[in-house]
C-alpha cells in the first residue's frame, strides 16, 4: 500500500458534482455530513474544489450541457481518485434511458476519458444515505487493491 | 472599473449546477446574469411516451426536494380534463404527505441559508430535526423521498391508523423544536446582523416580477394556492397565510419558519380527521379529449402542470411550470446594489431549484452541433443496441 492510498483511506476528500440530476441524491449526499449520519467519523469531508478531491460524488443522468464539464473534472481531480455514481441515474440511465438530452450513465463518460479511472455505483432512488458510505467504503477498498 | 465574476456550473455554494455571472465594482455588485440548462433532461417529451398512470412515477423525479408536488399537480390537472371524482380518504392521505413535505423542505432551506451565511450550526441543527421528518415519511409511505403516493383518481396506498398514530409523538417534537429554531434564528444577533434589510424585493416588483410563494408572501402579498384555488382538505382545516412585510432575507427566514409551524398544525388536524374506512381510489378508466390544468402550492411556490389529451391512454403534451421559474427573475431587483459577501445568500434566499425550472433548451446551430444529425446519431445508437439494421445515413454518423 502506498502513502496516498493509505491517506485516502483514512480520510476521503469528496467533491460533490451534479451531473443533471434531480437533487434527491445530492440532498441525501449532503445528508452524510449532518449530525445524524455524519461521515465524518470516517474522516470524509466536502470539499470545494476537485484539486483537494480523492473521491469524485457524480450524481444524475448525463446531460448534453454538463458532459464536456464533468469530463473537465475528471481532467483536474488529483490523481489517484474514483468516482461514486450515486444514484440510479448515474449508475444507469434508470427511467432517463431513452431520453433525447441525457447521454450515457457516468461510467461510459470515464471510459472516454481513462479506462482505469474506479467507477463504484451506488444504485437506488435515492440511496440510502447508509448505501452512499457502504458505496464509498467499498470503493476505496477496491482502490487499495488496485494500488497494491 | 467594473470586474465580471463568474460563479460555477460546479461550486461549493449549492447543489446544482448554475452559472452565475457577477458584475462588480469594488464590493458592489452591478449586475447579475445566470445560465442554466445543465439539468434539462427532457421530462416533457418522455411524459408522452408513458400511460396516465406512469407519468406520476416520472414527474417524481422533476425534482427530488419538492417530490410529492409534482406528481400532486399533475394528477389534479388529470382529475381537472377527466372531471374525476377522488375520494374524501385519498384527499387527507394526499395533503398530509404535502404538508411533511413542506415541513421537510422548509428545515432543509432553513439550513442552507445558515451554510451559505457560514453559520453551519444552524444548518446542522435543522437537518437534524429534518431528518426526524424523513423518518416518518419513510414509515408512512416507504422512502425518504420519492414517495410515490400519487395516482390519478386517488393515493398508491393505504396508511395504517397505527402508523399514523405513531406520527404524533414526532410531531410533538417537531413543534417544540421547530419553535426553539424560530426564536434561535430571530434572536441571534448574527443572523440579523446578516440577514436584516439585505436583498429587498419591495411589493411593487414582486408584483411585477410575478414572484410566487414564501419569496412573495415575504414581501407582503397573500399569495398562495392553498387558499385562493384550494384542492385536498384546505378548506376544511383550520390554518392561515403567512405573510411579511419586509420584503428582505430575514423575512423570507420568518416566512418559511412559521410556514413549517402551520404545517405541523395541520398535519395534527389531518391525522385527527381522516376517516378509517373507505375507497382510496376511485379507479378511473378512461381520460376523455381535452385538456386540464393544475395548481399546486409546492414548498417554493405556485407549480403548474397543463395536460393535453386527445382520449388515448397516454397524454398528447404536458406542460410544466415551476415556482423557481418566477422567483429568479427577482434576482436583478435584489441582488443589484448589494455586496458580494451578501448576493449568495440573496440568491439563495428564493429557493432557488434549477431541475424544475429548466423544462427547455436550445441548441444552438453551430458548426458542431445540428439538432437532426444528433437526433438520427441517438436513432442510429439505439437501433445498434436493439441488433436493427440502420439506413445508409445512420451508418455515415454513427462512424
Amino acid at each position: 500500500m502506498t502513502w496516498t492510498s493509505w491517506g485516502i483511506s483514512k480520510s476521503p476528500w469528496l467533491y460533490h458534482v451534479s451531473t443533471g440530476s434531480c437533487n434527491n441524491c445530492d440532498i441525501e449526499v449532503v445528508d452524510c455530513l449532518t449530525p445524524k449520519f455524519d461521515v465524518e467519523r470516517f474522516g470524509g469531508k466536502l470539499v470545494g474544489s476537485p484539486r483537494h478531491a480523492d473521491v469524485l460524488m457524480a450524481t444524475g443522468s448525463m446531460t448534453r450541457k454538463s458532459k464536456p464539464r464533468f469530463k473537465r473534472v475528471l481532467d483536474a481531480a488529483a490523481k489517484p481518485f474514483i468516482v461514486a455514481a450515486v444514484g440510479t441515474c448515474a449508475s444507469s440511465e434508470g427511467i432517463f434511458h431513452d431520453a433525447y438530452n441525457c447521454v450515457g450513465p457516468v461510467r461510459k463518460v470515464t471510459k472516454d476519458v481513462d479506462e482505469e479511472i474506479l467507477v463504484v455505483n451506488i444504485p437506488g432512488c435515492p440511496p440510502r444515505p447508509e448505501a452512499i458510505i457502504e458505496g464509498l467504503v467499498n470503493g476505496l477498498q477496491k482502490l487499495k487493491e488496485v494500488q497494491q | 472599473m467594473a470586474t465580471t465574476i463568474p460563479i460555477g456550473p460546479y461550486h461549493p455554494l449549492q447543489e446544482e449546477p448554475e452559472h452565475y455571472l457577477l458584475t462588480v465594482e469594488g464590493e458592489e455588485v452591478l449586475d447579475v446574469d445566470v445560465q442554466i440548462g445543465y439539468n434539462h433532461r427532457g421530462i416533457e417529451k418522455l411524459s408522452e411516451k408513458k400511460t396516465y398512470n406512469q407519468v406520476p412515477f416520472l414527474v417524481e423525479r422533476v425534482c427530488g426536494i419538492c417530490s410529492h408536488s409534482h406528481p400532486y399537480a399533475y394528477c389534479l390537472a388529470v382529475e381537472d380534463c377527466g372531471d374525476l371524482e377522488v375520494p374524501e380518504k385519498a384527499k387527507y392521505l394526499r395533503t398530509l404527505i404535502g404538508e411533511l413535505e413542506r415541513i421537510h423542505s422548509h428545515l432543509l432551506w432553513a439550513g442552507l441559508a445558515g451554510h451559505f451565511i457560514g453559520y453551519d450550526t444552524v444548518f446542522m441543527w435543522a437537518w437534524k430535526y429534518r431528518e426526524e421528518v424523513l423518518d416518518l415519511l419513510e414509515l408512512l409511505t416507504g422512502n425518504r423521498n420519492a414517495y410515490a403516493m400519487m395516482k390519478p383518481g386517488g393515493v398508491q396506498r393505504d396508511i395504517p391508523r397505527k402508523h399514523l398514530e405513531e406520527a404524533r409523538p414526532t410531531l410533538d417534537m417537531l413543534k417544540e423544536k421547530s419553535e426553539m429554531l424560530y426564536n434561535a434564528v430571530l434572536d441571534d444577533p448574527v443572523m440579523k446582523a446578516r440577514l436584516e434589510g439585505i436583498g429587498i424585493l419591495d411589493e411593487e416588483d414582486a408584483r411585477a416580477f410575478g414572484a410566487l410563494g414564501p419569496t412573495s408572501r415575504a414581501s407582503g402579498i397573500p399569495n398562495d394556492i392553498r387558499s385562493d384555488f384550494p384542492y385536498g382538505v384546505y378548506e376544511d382545516l383550520d390554518w392561515k397565510v403567512i405573510t411579511r412585510d419586509a420584503g428582505d432575507v430575514l423575512a423570507r427566514v420568518e416566512v418559511r419558519l412559521l410556514e413549517t409551524l402551520e404545517s405541523i398544525k395541520m398535519c395534527e388536524q389531518i391525522i385527527n380527521r381522516i376517516p378509517d374506512g373507505g375507497s382510496i381510489d376511485s379507479e378511473p378508466k378512461e381520460i376523455p379529449p381535452g385538456d386540464g390544468i393544475g395548481s399546486y402550492e409546492a414548498p417554493r411556490g405556485e407549480c403548474f402542470h397543463y395536460i393535453k389529451s386527445d382520449g388515448t391512454n397516454r397524454p398528447v403534451r404536458h406542460k410544466i411550470r415551476a415556482p423557481t421559474f418566477m422567483n429568479f427573475p427577482t434576482y436583478r431587483s435584489t441582488c443589484i446594489g448589494e455586496t458580494i459577501a451578501d448576493a449568495s445568500i440573496i440568491l439563495a434566499s428564493v429557493d432557488p431549484c434549477y431541475c424544475c425550472t429548466e423544462r427547455a433548451i436550445s441548441l444552438k446551430e453551430k458548426d458542431d452541433v445540428n439538432l437532426l444529425e444528433l437526433s438520427q446519431a441517438r436513432t442510429a445508437e439505439i437501433k445498434k443496441e436493439l441488433g436493427l439494421e440502420l439506413s445508409p445515413l445512420e451508418e455515415v454518423l454513427d462512424e
